[in-house]
């Protein structure tokens, strides 16, 4: 029942272990200005400031280190769900090397003060063409592969993962788009938005909401989709659910972008539009966490040995935590309190290293050593210790911005008997240097977790030998 | 303008396409949940596909509470989008407006704390800076409104003039506070003065000349020099004898240096100019907290005690040029 053909897993590996490389760079420059705001003598120069860090930090964390596990989960699912190799190998390859160029001019231009100064679309615009031509080669792959698919339903994943490939080419083109500045006739790699004012501003959170909504969410669920049900060894447990909150999701997110800009230039109805689908967001959210917790119910023993599936399972629940607590915060009242506080800090890092970065993490775990020719990682303990000096290190990170970011909301509106403010801006920094230590210790266990996770990949590695499985016929092909 | 109605539509048209858009969308929602809700399901069964050989799927029903939290949130929405803007150009049954909010609880605060503020209006600026209750709300509206310049100490950073001391650059009298605090101070001392083709030697020998003024260190040489070009070049607005004119320029012979003192800092004075500007805050504070204000400042220890003329002595030479940018109190 085997063909000879094998599965295309060169670009699964390569996109695999620049995961873990890209987390722990990515991580890395989190811990440093997480360090720069506890002491900020530690910006030592203009390259390595806060302010050219920052876009550093989020640019490696989600495109680089998400991004790369986004390629290698979605090259491994759709070829064996698909029973068919990859179409097009040539142009895969090109988008493993085509991004990892894009993750080191990011490195080079973002320090070196190159901005086009929106949020998560910094990158200038010869870096966003070189994005473009990319991310069109990866729809290629991955599109292609699913027309050759030898079965004739499309796997949930795919879905996921199709829905996230397409509204991210979209995203990127119409927030990307810019003017190149000409200077003294010559054209420079400086650039300025096509957009203005309140447009430009709606635009970049439409843009940035999503980024969160499909680089973050839909192409993550895609990945616990396949690999959850594959390590619980359990059907999904519903596809009915898995059908609603699909297009629910997708249709929904498209909407939330304006709670970015609660009480802002906004026009009301905008305001008020993003409020109400970000509080509908809520069930098609948790759609997905309930099909991925369910799918363990019947199987809930193997979570007391499996440290893989612990890092699934806890995924889900910061999952639906923070899906919960970002429709909360999208209500206007809330928002009056929480905005430009670290408490939008502590949310955007219980979704981004709760859920984003604990299922890459588990589902890394699964695809390792089944690339490198192995049934399991060389050690289990090793990812147990990873498990727990991770999850403390989320829960210290997030508990502590919670906490500074509602102080810091109530010192801000504090008012004394004659309505002046009790406190100045500078007593609410002052008062937030212990949360910022707590946060920056959060960060570093979670840093740690993920060298000890590279130690374990370097590990395996040496143990195994790069392995194509060969393809499988569909189920009742034979 | 009308703020009542700030959606911003150039035509009724935009208004129902945002209109029809969004209730379609919100309906829509509820209607997947339910024509996928009459599906068939079958709890504890398969679908009867399977991929990658182990992946399946159950066909099982949606959990119930999952379904009614999400006919709430529909519903919630419909509701919302009655009472408050969120339909094109439809003002919501509530009234509600984001502009009229911020209306609202001014207006309410003004009710609240408006007397407190009033009762020392009336009250001249001496009596007000004697007034311990006036001081500390003085105080809070200093670290609220000041302190990101003139420090949380009132005495100042370079660039940024110390409010505690008796050298001022626009007056000491409450009437002088009060005005650069409403109307703001703008401030420019040209690179060079007034004399461009000054060079590098020329600028170091009036930085040590502007030095010796006011005893500090220098080049006896350059000081020579120096002064010698400090009539061409300086002296139309900080005077023959280098004390400035009060509005004009700073006086160069006093401990007082905005930009420093080394030779250094008064070279780049001197080559580069200054630019430097107070802003207004009359408009955004109203007169009852720019009277408060000022009392504060006043009391700070630098005010001028008697309502001296207000313009110093104006030396009158021909050359001149200035040294020193201006903000100051």
């Amino acid at each position: 029942m085997q063909s000879q053909a094998t599965y295309n897993y060169k670009v699964v590996r390569q996109f695999a272990v620049m995961t873990v490389i890209w987390g722990i760079v990515g991580m890395l420059v989190g811990v440093i200005i997480a360090a720069q705001l506890v002491w900020p003598e530690l910006n030592v120069h203009e390259f390595l400031s806060y302010g050219r860090l920052r876009p550093l930090h989020t640019n490696a964390v989600i495109f680089a280190f998400g991004g790369c596990s986004l390629f290698a989960t979605s090259y491994y699912c759709v070829q064996r769900t698909s029973h068919t190799t990859l179409f097009a190998p040539g142009l895969a390859a090109f988008t493993f090397w085509g991004w990892q160029l894009i993750i080191v001019l990011a490195a080079l231009s973002l320090p070196l003060g190159f901005t086009s100064g929106k949020e998560y679309a910094e990158l200038e615009w010869p870096i966003d063409l070189l994005i473009t031509v990319v991310w069109v080669s990866y729809a290629i792959v991955f599109f292609g592969t699913l027309v050759k698919r030898k079965v004739s339903h499309i796997y949930v994943a795919n879905w996921f993962f199709g829905g996230f490939i397409l509204t991210v080419a979209v995203l990127h083109l119409v927030n990307s788009a810019e003017v190149p500045v000409f200077a003294a006739g010559v054209l420079t790699p400086k650039s300025y938005s096509a957009y203005a004012g309140v447009q430009d501003a709606m635009i970049q959170w439409w843009y940035g909401h999503n980024a969160v909504g499909f680089f973050l969410t839909a192409g993550f669920l895609g990945m616990m989709y396949y690999f959850v049900p594959k390590q619980a060894g359990r059907p999904v447990y519903s596809y009915r659910l898995s059908v609603v909150h699909f297009w629910a999701l997708v249709f929904t997110y498209m909407w939330a972008g304006p709670h970015h800009l609660h009480y802002t230039a906004l026009p009301d109805w905008t305001q008020s539009i993003g409020m109400i689908f970000s509080l509908i967001l809520l069930a098609p959210s948790w759609g997905g966490m309930i099909n991925g917790i369910m799918t363990l119910s019947g199987a809930w023993h193997k979570l007391r040995d499996d440290p893989i599936l612990k890092f699934m399972i806890t995924s889900l629940s910061f999952y639906g935590m923070s899906t919960f607590e970002g429709p909360m915060m999208s209500i206007k009242t809330v928002n009056a309190l929480s905005h430009y506080t670290d408490w939008t800090v502590g949310h955007v890092h219980s979704g981004a290293l709760g859920w984003v970065a604990m299922i890459a993490i588990g589902c890394t775990y699964y695809l390792l050593p089944r690339v490198f020719g192995k049934t399991e990682m060389a050690s289990k303990k090793l990812i147990e210790v990873h498990f727990w000096v991770a999850t403390i290190g989320v829960v210290l990170y997030i508990a502590s911005m919670w906490i500074a970011g509602v102080m810091q909301g109530l010192m801000w509106r504090a008012t004394n008997v004659d309505g002046t403010l009790t406190y100045s801006f500078v007593e609410s920094v002052k008062a937030t240097y212990p949360f910022w230590t707590i946060r920056l210790l959060g960060g570093l266990l979670f840093l740690t977790g993920m060298i000890i996770m590279a130690w374990n990949m370097f590990l395996t590695m040496a143990a195994g030998k790069a392995t194509d499985a060969p393809v499988l016929e569909p189920a009742g092909a034979h | 303008m009308d703020f009542k109605n700030t959606s911003d539509f150039v035509s009724g048209f935009w208004s129902m396409y945002v209109i029809v858009i969004t209730l379609v969308s919100v309906l829509g929602c509820g209607l997947l949940l339910l024509l996928q809700d009459k599906a068939k399901t079958n709890a504890g069964q398969t679908t009867g596909h399977v991929w990658d050989e182990t992946l399946e799927e159950y066909n099982n029903p949606l959990p119930n509470w999952w379904r009614w939290m999400f006919y709430i949130t529909v519903v919630f929405s419909l509701v919302y989008l009655a009472l408050y803007p969120g339909l094109g150009n439809m003002a919501g049954s509530f009234g509600w407006t984001m502009r009229g909010q911020y209306e609202t609880e001014m207006k309410k605060a003004d009710e609240q704390y408006g007397p407190i503020f009033k009762k020392f209006q009336a009250q001249d600026i001496r009596a007000v800076a004697a007034n311990s209750e006036a001081k500390e709300m003085g105080q809070r509206l200093f670290l609220t409104y000041c302190a990101q310049c003139h420090g949380s100490d009132a005495k100042g950073a370079k660039g940024f003039p110390n409010l505690t001391d008796q050298d001022w650059l626009f007056g000491g009298t409450p009437d002088q506070i009060k005005e650069s605090i409403a109307k703001g101070r703008d401030a420019a001392m040209p690179a060079k003065g007034v004399k461009p083709d000054l060079n590098g030697d020329q600028i170091k020998d009036l930085a040590n000349y502007v030095r010796s003024l006011s005893g500090l260190a220098a080049d006896s040489i350059r000081v020579q020099r120096g002064k010698e070009q400090f009539g061409a070049a300086c002296s139309a607005c900080h005077g023959a004898d280098g004390k400035g004119m009060l509005g004009v320029a700073p006086n160069l012979s006093d401990k007082v240096w905005l930009y420093g003192s080394s030779e250094a800092d008064i070279v780049e004075t001197i080559a580069k100019g200054r630019i430097n500007r107070m802003p207004a805050f009359g408009e955004f504070l109203g007169d009852a907290k720019t009277h408060l204000l000022t009392a504060y400042v006043y009391g700070l220890g630098g005010g001028t005690k008697e309502d001296a003329p207000a313009a110093a002595p104006a030396p009158a030479t021909e050359a001149a040029a200035p040294a020193a940018p201006a903000e100051k109190k």
